[in-house]
């Protein structure tokens, strides 16, 4: 019954990412929709803002343009975390401002898609924080990639040689304004439906029936619920995210946030297919994407139902599974399965806790998680399925003998670099970093006491360190919760792979998509490599495989494995 | 218009569409439905004695228990345990929990406690238990009440809610309304 769950859940989302796709298409054609009654919105806002959106951008100016509004968004959302408590307004519980380097940590992360916390919602954001700051990020940094994606999308659509790849401010308004808002109000009202609180009150007061009085922290909750999910944030407005029962109240809730996860990067696929007028080729990359993502989540499901052998031995009813830091309402399998979408796409809204999940669960988790391609975040998944694509074709190209191409245009040197530089870039900044973090533990005497990173003796602690940076690059956001991470050290230094691991895909790809639509096309001849055929997508499965997931297993065997034979 | 300026006027007109205008409008959308976008508030005679949704502590005898939480159902700071699998202070307290319910639960064996009642939840609120943790609490609760235990197994029988539209995801029994039940049958 279960399996049949996920399987009629997984294929409602692909089904009404079909005509999302569709309608992205038409967005970014600028065709008209169903949505017609939104265009005077989207004109409005060109008109205030002084925009000409027919304006055509080089790679630079369109570049030069996304990172100005990034580091806008940066400064601002800085800046009001740091005075949120002297704001006259939306902070009914009176909470205080943050500290500099968990101000910076947070912002960054939400600028990052990421939506790694170390804060805590309830008790470290005001709602203005919360709803101007946080939502805010959500809904912009979801636009970001969309725009790029798209951006590339339409680069390999080009048949004349162009330097023209399309105006930003454009594709950003057209994402958020045209796509985002809509999708995120509906979903919203949904969830408003089945519970989820959406209030300015603050905290409630009850006293329960056996006469001990007690706070529930509450809030706006509904409003940053659908475009954390829609938009692969993540950023949850209470400390458990989707585990907390005012932001999964009931079955329902989880039905729709499971929709809502999955829908957009789904979506992104069959756009593609719509707008090149190559569907064979996105039914092709759905089909490699779905394959890798149920390869990797049915060990993990397996895992949880089996369950902790050290509770097995005490003798007590362990039929439901590994149930600790998990929800009744849920149960083990959704809770599994939902995480394990979770890593996939890096919206990281998790309904679970991680860290109690059994060792070898880890193990596909941060695989899906590093990959980041098998569907993937919204927009960048599909950036970085680009990236393999690129490395795959060269390599197909080469096996046959022929000079390496990708939709009729010529791939050389350049693009490869780049392509190289985007995969291999990931893993090392990661792998640098959990590096240095087990230095700074191992030569600091009595860790324990002193830095309070680890509260989990063994394998363990390295998990976490490691899941903290994979998420962080992945621009997942979610964690080994264990990890004492509000301190200057994990603040400051996941900053670095928060960074690169969202700009430098977002560059690469759309240099690589700049430089393509700059070449000539010319008609693939009889032994081209066809690239929507079955042989291309086992290959593409085995590039990935050896790019995404062979590079980490010296370092998986160091946490997740290593655990599970401690536990033996 | 200078160049440098756009991307923060267009960052301030997002600004007020998704930070301001957007929580604005489904704020007024909540508005039709004040109860339950409150967070579904529970009130018996007057008096809130609890949320909806929310998970609280019980430790009397005569109320169902709800599973082990890592925050005390303190609902203002919530979270789970986050304890490895391995960790030993967690396999301790899981026994710790264990015999705790055995010796408030006298007649009931290890075999019978289903592991969610030693286990701590993800929210550390969780409201809810599965129909076989409930089952297992009725004696207790009967003897502290002086009911039939038939009258309290029914009454958890009654409260049973079925997978939603009837077969997607585990059935499951609020522990709260379940306890306001008791009372209610007491009078």
């Amino acid at each position: 019954m279960n399996v049949l769950n996920a399987l009629l859940l997984f294929g409602a989302a692909a089904l009404l990412a079909w005509p999302t796709g569709r309608y992205l298409a038409r967005v970014y054609a600028g065709e008209r929709t169903w949505l017609h009654f939104l265009t005077p919105l989207e004109r409005g806002f060109y008109r205030l803002a002084g925009l000409d959106p027919a304006r055509a951008m080089t790679l630079g100016q369109y570049v030069r343009a996304l990172l100005a509004v990034n580091a806008v968004w940066l400064l601002w959302g800085l800046g009001i975390l740091l005075i949120q408590h002297q704001l006259p307004f939306w902070n009914p519980d009176h909470l205080p401002a943050m500290e500099l380097t968990q101000a910076l940590h947070s912002a960054v992360s939400f600028l990052t898609s990421t939506n790694a916390q170390h804060y805590s919602g309830e008790t470290g954001a005001s709602y203005f924080a919360q709803m101007a700051v946080f939502t805010f990020l959500q809904f912009v940094s979801a636009g970001t990639s969309l725009a790029v994606g798209v951006a590339v999308v339409r680069a390999l659509g080009r048949a004349e040689k162009t330097a023209n790849v399309g105006n930003f401010y454009q594709d950003l308004v057209r994402s958020c304004l045209l796509v985002l808002l809509p999708l995120g109000f509906i979903f919203s009202v949904g969830l408003l439906l089945t519970g989820v609180p959406m209030t300015f009150e603050g905290a409630g007061a009850y006293t329960s029936l056996e006469g001990v009085a007690g706070t529930v922290a509450r809030g706006p909750v509904a409003a940053m619920l659908s475009i954390k999910e829609l938009g692969s944030n993540g950023g949850g407005f209470f400390g458990p995210n989707c585990a907390h029962p005012f932001e999964t109240p009931n079955f329902a809730a989880f039905v729709l946030h499971h929709l809502l996860v999955m829908l957009l990067p789904m979506a992104f696929v069959f756009m593609m297919g719509f707008y090149l007028k190559r569907r064979r080729l996105a039914l092709l990359i759905f089909g490699v994407m779905t394959a890798g993502l149920f390869l990797l989540l049915v060990p993990a499901v397996l895992a949880e139902l089996h369950g902790n052998p050290a509770l097995s031995a005490l003798g007590i009813d362990t039929g439901a599974g590994n149930l600790e830091g998990k929800e009744i309402r849920f149960g083990v399998f959704h809770t599994a399965y939902y995480n394990a979408l979770n890593m996939a796409i890096p919206a990281g809204t998790l309904v679970g806790a991680q860290d109690s999940f059994t060792s070898l669960t880890g193990v596909p988790f941060m695989l899906l998680m590093q990959i980041d391609a098998f569907f993937g975040g919204l927009g960048t998944g599909f950036l970085n399925f680009f990236i393999y694509l690129i490395i795959a074709a060269f390599v197909a190209s080469l096996m046959v003998g022929r000079s390496p191409e990708l939709l009729g245009k010529k791939i050389e040197a350049p693009e490869m670099q780049a392509a190289t530089l985007v995969a291999v870039a990931q893993p090392v900044v990661v792998l640098a970093c959990t590096a240095l973090a087990a230095w700074v533990w191992a030569s600091t005497p009595s860790a324990a006491t002193t830095l309070k990173w680890l509260p989990n003796p063994g394998a363990h602690g390295f998990s976490a360190m490691l899941y903290e940076f994979i998420s962080a690059a992945a621009g997942n956001g979610s964690g080994y919760e264990s990890l004492g991470d509000n301190t200057p050290f994990w603040n400051l230094v996941p900053c670095l792979a928060m960074l690169s691991g969202r700009f430098v895909p977002l560059l690469g790809a759309l240099f690589i998509a700049a430089r393509l639509q700059a070449k000539a096309y010319t008609e693939p001849g009889a032994g081209a490599i066809r690239l929507d055929s079955l042989t291309f997508g086992g290959l593409l499965l085995v590039v990935i495989g050896i790019l995404g997931a062979l590079l980490f297993f010296p370092a998986l065997t160091l946490g997740p494995l290593a655990e599970y034979f401690e536990g033996k | 218009m200078k160049s440098f300026l756009r991307p923060i006027i267009v960052s301030g007109l997002l600004l007020l569409v998704f930070g301001f205008g957007f929580p604005g409008l489904l704020w007024g959308v909540a508005q039709l439905l004040p109860q339950r976008t409150a967070g579904s508030p529970v009130v018996v005679g007057g008096r809130v004695v609890g949320f909806e949704r929310i998970g609280q502590k019980f430790t009397q005898p005569r109320y169902f228990w709800g599973r082990p939480s890592a925050v005390d159902y303190n609902a203002a700071a919530t979270g789970a345990s986050n304890a490895g699998p391995n960790n030993p202070d967690f396999h301790a307290a899981v026994r710790a929990r264990l015999d705790t319910f055995l010796q408030h639960n006298p007649g009931i064996i290890k075999a019978q406690v289903p592991v969610e009642l030693v286990t701590a939840s993800a929210s550390g609120i969780d409201p809810d238990l599965s129909p076989a943790a409930a089952y297992v609490q009725a004696a207790r609760v009967a003897r502290a009440r002086h009911l039939p235990v038939a009258q309290v197994q029914q009454l958890v029988r009654q409260h049973i809610e079925q997978p939603w539209l009837g077969f997607m995801g585990p059935a499951h029994v609020s522990v709260l309304r379940l306890n306001l039940a008791l009372d209610a049958a007491r009078q």
